[in-house]
């Protein structure tokens, strides 16, 4: 079949290199939810009894909530069966000859450790429930930057996660985040303090590999005031027929002046019932960017909150979802306006496929006490075929009249026309869907680093592959 | 040597089986030559380019047409594009997301199956947008996205000389135009044309052939070629109408 040749990026890719599995028997697997779990598992990482006691008391909540009455069904997954800790190899190390040979390779062939030599200023890996692998250049940990695993942070730096931990996103926030606070491991701690600017990015790298697994991966980010940060993190998995459960959570502190650009490019496997979530909390003429994009998973449920709390916060928010047979990507997000001259600007486009469902739920909330802020919304739909759904669920609560709120919603199904069109000047039908998906990806693209907007070409290019005419 | 070949054809609308368009058509083109299809609204001049194309609006229900000798007769578009035939649109598209650049540059590797000297084929993008009266930063802007219906239809004209067919059908090309946006497709015209590629000109009206050397002028009628004559029975129409061929 001959390949869409657009950009000249990306040539003979195949999804081949996101199912690599080749493993030695992980050193130790628990199943199931029981107190005693939690216990070992918290042992097993020397933690404070103050982590331990929230994991229990998780647990508690987890089981006294109810799964949400709305969005996808989820009823199926049986967490009797679900292998809540898969521990691949013993330590954690900061070169990547250390790390196990048959890891690495899937690492390496993910592009992990070439890009943090190229445009990165640290990185970290985890294996299924651990963190493999975690450095950062000389130069910022002299400027008292942190960046570790979320075990090491809870170890040489207690107070400070201490202080933070759960406070962005509380236990009880939902049934699956009960049970993140249950099970979490592993995942990244940042500090960055006062008026520190790095010039590249931090990345962490997430793979679920063990089949019929959960991750629960903790990341808690501290941006302290006047300071700037970008973090990319990439989730990627093989393909399994069992279920797989992704239930992280990201934790954001944006102080005063400071600003954080939040990247993810996911891509689980088809298996994956991804329920994430992630919370930010921006003060006074601080910046949050989402920019995501999420192309894999069977059911995904993501709807990332930022809170503005500081007069002039800003919230900037960028989100592609692509969704192919058998998948429902339930997406969105949530905004509070929570002080004067907030701002926000959403821009989401979602594209789904082969009877393929994308909605995205918008939910934004302008307090009485934000005056004068700004608003701009933007969702746009592409749908490929006339099987495939999309839907755009906006609600939107403004209880201020001295507010400026412009909100557009544009769902379409792909031209035949166009196609037509782009036929006629010798596209097949094929590579005449992947033009027109392209561009209309392509603002999406632009916001990404360059790297994960070649990957997400790729990604836009495997999807499309075959699966038409 | 014959490039086009049509022979009977005969069409309905896609959305409407009971809506009979072309109703025997014939039409030969020969390489070197110009042709001019005039007609009322409504006689199937639109249909006959879209069905050449095998556009999904329309189903052959009889007849033929072959390209070079070849039966080309519902084959899909983009292998019809590739053997060299080219058609500008009465409604070009607009492709957001994608540049004009990347556009020309996809479609011309696309049509001729190699992959372009970028250096060269900027060269040449830009002399011919010059010569069209392009701005040349059009390049960079969205496919069509923002562009006037003169600047959509001038960007026909350069798809048709950057891609280069043996047979270029022009679908009222100069509707909506100008007279100096006219004169600009017509030069593109002459700026295509030689003695081994064609050109059937589909239009209303005689301006856009004033620069032109017509080989031949067809009438069409409820679906039919009912007159065919030299470049002077356009002007017969363009006084006349098409009063005495409607009955």
């Amino acid at each position: 079949m001959a390949k869409t040749d657009i950009n000249n990026y990306v040539d003979n890719e195949t999804r081949n290199i996101y199912n690599s599995v080749a493993l030695n028997e992980s050193i130790e697997k628990k199943y199931g939810l029981t107190k005693e779990i939690l216990e070992e598992i918290s042992k097993d990482k020397n933690e404070p009894k103050w982590v331990l006691d929230i994991r229990l008391k998780a647990l508690d909540t987890f089981f006294k909530m109810e799964d949400p009455d709305w969005g996808p069904d989820i009823s199926y997954l049986d967490l009797s069966k679900l292998a809540t800790y898969v521990k691949p190899v013993e330590g954690q190390v900061r070169n990547w000859e250390d790390v196990p040979e048959d890891i690495r390779d899937i690492f390496d062939k993910l592009g992990i450790p070439e890009s943090e030599k190229k445009a990165l200023a640290g990185s970290g890996a985890q294996f299924d429930s651990e963190v493999v692998y975690h450095n950062l250049t000389e130069d910022l940990k002299k400027q008292g930057i942190i960046y570790t695993s979320f075990d090491e942070g809870l170890r040489d730096y207690p107070e400070l996660v201490k202080k933070y931990f759960s406070k962005a996103v509380p236990i009880n926030d939902h049934k699956y985040i009960a049970l993140h606070y249950a099970l979490f491991s592993g995942g990244s701690f940042v500090y960055i303090p006062k008026n520190a600017k790095l010039d590249r990015p931090l990345q962490s790298y997430f793979r679920l590999n063990a089949p019929g697994a959960g991750q629960f991966e903790h990341t808690l980010i501290i941006v302290d005031e006047g300071a700037d940060l970008q973090f990319i993190e990439g989730c990627s998995a093989p393909g399994y027929n069992e279920l797989n459960l992704h239930a992280g959570c990201v934790e954001l502190f944006v102080e005063k002046n400071a600003s954080l650009r939040f990247s993810t490019i996911e891509n689980w496997s088809k298996n994956m019932l991804n329920l994430n979530t992630k919370k930010c909390f921006v003060g006074e003429n601080g910046k949050i960017e989402w920019i995501m994009g999420s192309f894999g998973s069977k059911v995904s449920m993501l709807y990332p909150l930022s809170v503005l709390n500081g007069e002039g916060a800003k919230v900037e928010f960028t989100n592609i979802s692509f969704a192919g047979k058998g998948q429902n990507l339930d997406t969105g997000l949530k905004i509070i306006h929570n002080a004067p001259r907030t701002s926000s600007i959403v821009n989401a486009k979602s594209i789904s496929k082969d009877g393929g469902i994308c909605t995205f739920r918008s939910n934004v909330h302008v307090k009485k006490n934000a005056p004068k802020s700004k608003l701009s919304l933007s969702c746009e739909s592409l749908m490929l075929d006339s099987i495939s759904r999309s839907d755009t669920i906006p609600v939107d609560t403004i209880e201020t009249d001295d507010v400026t709120f412009a909100h557009e919603a544009k769902i379409g199904k792909i031209s035949d026309q166009a196609i037509f069109y782009l036929m006629s000047r010798g596209l097949s039908e094929e590579e005449a869907k992947a033009l027109i998906v392209r561009g209309f990806a392509e603002p999406i693209a632009k916001a990404f680093p360059v790297e994960y907007a070649v990957e997400m070409n790729r990604l836009i290019d495997l999807e499309l592959e075959g699966s038409i005419g | 040597m014959k490039l086009l070949e049509i022979k009977n054809l005969k069409t309905i609308a896609e959305d409407d089986h009971d809506l009979n368009i072309l109703k025997g058509l014939n039409l030969d083109i020969k390489e070197g030559e110009v042709h001019v299809i005039m007609g009322p609204n409504g006689s199937g001049k639109s249909t006959l380019a879209n069905t050449i194309f095998s556009s999904p609006r329309y189903i052959i229900t009889g007849g033929s047409i072959k390209f070079m000798g070849e039966d080309i007769t519902g084959l899909s578009t983009d292998k019809i594009a590739k053997k060299g035939i080219f058609m500008s649109f009465q409604t070009p598209e607009e492709i957001p997301g994608v540049s004009l650049a990347q556009f020309l540059k996809t479609t011309k590797q696309s049509v001729t199956g190699e992959k372009v000297n970028l250096y060269k084929f900027t060269k040449e993008v830009e002399e011919y947008m010059s010569k069209l009266n392009m701005n040349y930063d059009y390049v960079n802007r969205d496919f069509n996205v923002g562009f006037s219906g003169g600047e959509k239809k001038k960007n026909e004209i350069l798809q048709m000389l950057i891609l280069n067919p043996k047979l270029a059908i022009l679908d009222e090309t100069d509707s909506g135009l100008d007279v100096d946006a006219i004169k600009t497709v017509s030069k593109g015209i002459n700026l295509f044309k030689n003695d081994n590629n064609a050109v059937l000109i589909i239009t209303h009206s005689t301006k856009i052939l004033k620069s032109l050397k017509v080989d031949k002028v067809h009438i069409l009628v409820d679906g039919k070629i009912i007159k065919t004559g030299d470049g002077s029975l356009a002007e017969i129409i363009e006084n006349d109408g098409y009063s005495e061929y409607i009955k």
